[in-house]
């Protein structure tokens, strides 16, 4: 009854300013298309550098800083109490004692973690310092030995192996896996034997299996890996020699109370990812919100766009408004009139940027894109997360309605009798 | 029967706008059904003003205005549009029919808007009024194809697509030739006659006035006759 014939009346007003009403809409098609593509392809850019540091570094890092012990033996005989306020501790430069950055009682410790619900794996980790050796030259290099099974689950570390079988530092004995900057100064590559020198002043050689790139030269110039034995044999340490313990959590959001947990549980330094990469949030959350800041800008813009024609056609239509208030339509009825105009554009302008907004971010999903620090992304990154879409429909909604919501008021208040009479 | 279709009562029109001018000073007269009046007067006497206080659109006025007995102050803007819709057809001097529907949709869109009545049978009550004007032939064109005087007609057709209880016309053969305007006026005799609706036509034709039931004359605001 009523509201079939105030779409009819809106179609027909529609249709009286066809072209302007579809340029109208077109501009909403674009501006929710370009929100959708930019919101999906930030999200999926902000997905990808997230998971960078996410996947690939440990949530919380056990280690042994070598450290001067905050309380030292002499400050217990100077200038605490009465007694022994005379007393004056002369002594400065004060030198650890022979010890290494080892963590003490390892064993127990990762089998503890393990055991911890809360803990998705643990990866033990041994650096050494060395030189590898080119003719008569030493280049000064570290070698990580690491369990390379746990270490590829937990950290991605096959997708940096471009060269060669990670696993094979686990089944070749004496194997590396070398930095493939390392490698090209050395002019080696995988089942070549390259020299190293231990700090201990040590020889061994040690097989390429494979070569590896993480997308930082000078990283990759220097790191080499080994298994985790290897290592603590070139360091000449019994194998509970670990210096690093990795822990990946379920829940990467707890990794600073359990950073300070484990810290004093252990007696160890703990640091959890927050702290080691802030500035990735906030990278982050600037991307997310410019990203934003534009869709939106947008959207108001294509509202604007939408208020043009409907004010155009408002004062186009001023006879037909007249003629409907005298036949009985209120200015209540007037009014939804003209906001079931503006939803029309706006609605089907947004609907056809949802689907040009999913056809858009499908295309740029098939973009070819090589980052250096990434071998295993062949195209850009677009996420295509349906709250995108959600926020889109609602933002286009609501621009729409406020920009015909203002005009039809207007509309609704004419006064039929200037009309009339003007004439 | 005894209630009048419309009445006023000491009705008082200011104008604002540039100074305050008063254009209705205390009018009065009532209007029963099956009556056919005329209202005539110079250019500017208010009767105009007169007859868009009748029609309930405008309702900056003094006085008290009652259609079939019931008062119209203090309605809101909604109310008044109903009533507009159902007790009130309205002839204009020009046609305002709308051209984006055809003639037949223009004479149903009252009824429509009133939605008592299921679309098929206000589509037939639509080619009856039509019929009764003798346009009945058109009823599937634009508006802007038919010459003035059927689309006067069609205009009527419109007022009457509800059966209201009043007519009102703000000259309505004004734009006519002598012809057309005869048509116009055997047709509203005939409502008057044949339907019992009451018609309060505002004319400067002197003839038509002439042959109507009643003569309202304005002058300078006041009915004198």
């Amino acid at each position: 009854m009523k509201l079939p014939l105030l779409y009819d009346v809106a179609l027909s007003l529609l249709l009286a300013r066809g072209r302007q009403s579809l340029v109208a809409a077109i501009g909403v098609t674009f501006s929710i298309t370009m929100f959708i593509a930019l919101l999906s392809f930030m999200a999926g850019l902000n997905q990808l550098l997230d998971g960078l540091v996410v996947n690939r570094t440990p949530h919380i890092r056990l280690y042994n800083e070598v450290q001067p012990a905050p309380q030292q033996p002499i400050d217990r005989y100077s200038g605490l109490d009465a007694v022994h306020a005379r007393q004056h501790n002369f002594i400065r430069s004060i030198k650890p004692s022979d010890e290494l950055p080892r963590i003490r009682n390892v064993g127990a410790i990762i089998a503890a973690l393990r055991r911890d619900p809360r803990v998705r794996g643990v990866a033990p980790k041994t650096q050494a310092q060395v030189f590898y050796n080119v003719g008569t030259i030493n280049l000064t290099g570290t070698i990580s030995g690491i369990e390379v099974e746990q270490e590829d689950r937990l950290f991605a570390f096959g997708d940096y192996v471009t060269t060669g079988d990670p696993l094979s530092l686990k089944t070749v004995a004496n194997s590396i896996i070398l930095g493939k900057a390392a490698a090209d100064i050395m002019l080696v590559g995988v089942g070549d034997i390259v020299q190293i020198t231990t700090v201990k002043g040590s020889h061994v050689q040690l097989k390429v299996v494979g070569l590896f790139e993480s997308g930082l030269l000078e990283i990759d110039k220097v790191q080499s890996y080994t298994s985790l034995s290897t290592a603590q044999k070139l360091l000449g340490e019994a194998n509970n020699y670990v210096t690093d313990v990795q822990v990946k959590l379920h829940d990467f959001s707890l990794a600073p109370p359990l950073a300070k947990e484990y810290a004093q549980r252990y007696e160890v330094q703990a640091l959890d990812i927050q702290t080691a990469n802030s500035q990735f949030e906030t990278g982050t959350f600037i991307r997310t919100l410019i990203s934003y800041t534009v869709g939106i800008t947008l959207l108001i813009v294509a509202g604007f766009g939408i208020y043009n024609i409907l004010n155009m056609m408002i004062y186009e239509k001023m006879d037909t408004i007249a003629i409907l208030k005298a036949i009985g339509f209120s200015g209540a009825d007037v009014q939804r009139l003209f906001v079931v105009v503006a939803l029309a554009i706006g609605l089907s302008g947004g609907a056809a940027g949802l689907l040009c907004g999913l056809g858009l971010s499908v295309l740029i999903s098939y973009v070819p894109f090589h980052p250096a620090s990434l071998p295993t992304v062949h195209f850009y990154p677009v996420s295509f997360n349906p709250v995108f879409y959600g926020i889109g429909a609602v933002f286009s909604f609501i621009t729409t309605y406020l920009a015909g919501y203002f005009p039809a008021r207007k509309a609704s208040q004419v006064d039929p009798v200037d009309i009339i009479r003007g004439k | 029967m005894n209630t009048p279709a419309i009445e006023a009562r000491q009705l008082i029109k200011y104008f604002a706008d540039p100074v305050r001018v008063q254009v209705l000073h205390s009018v009065s007269f009532a209007l029963g059904r099956g009556e056919f009046a005329a209202v005539v007067g110079k250019s500017g006497c208010g009767k105009s003003t007169l007859l868009y206080i009748l029609s309930t659109m405008d309702t900056a006025y003094e006085g008290e205005l009652l259609i079939d007995g019931e008062p119209m102050r203090g309605k809101k803007e909604a109310a008044l549009a109903r009533v507009r819709n159902e007790q009130i057809g309205f002839v204009f001097q020009f046609h305002y029919l709308l051209n984006e529907f055809s003639v037949l949709r223009n004479v149903m869109l009252p009824a429509e808007k009133l939605g008592k009545l299921p679309g098929q049978e206000i589509e037939h009550r639509a080619y009856e009024k039509l019929k009764i004007l003798g346009i009945e032939s058109e009823a599937l064109k634009k508006p802007n194809q038919l010459s003035g005087g059927q689309k006067q007609r069609v205009a009527i057709a419109r007022a009457l697509i509800n059966d209201p209880l009043i007519i009102l016309g703000d000259e309505p053969t004004g734009n006519l030739d002598q012809k057309n305007g005869e048509i116009v006026f055997d047709i509203f005799k005939e409502l008057a006659e044949t339907y019992h609706q009451a018609l309060l036509i505002v004319t400067h034709d002197n003839d038509f006035a002439a042959k109507t039931h009643r003569i309202i004359e304005m002058e300078d605001g006041r009915i004198i006759q």
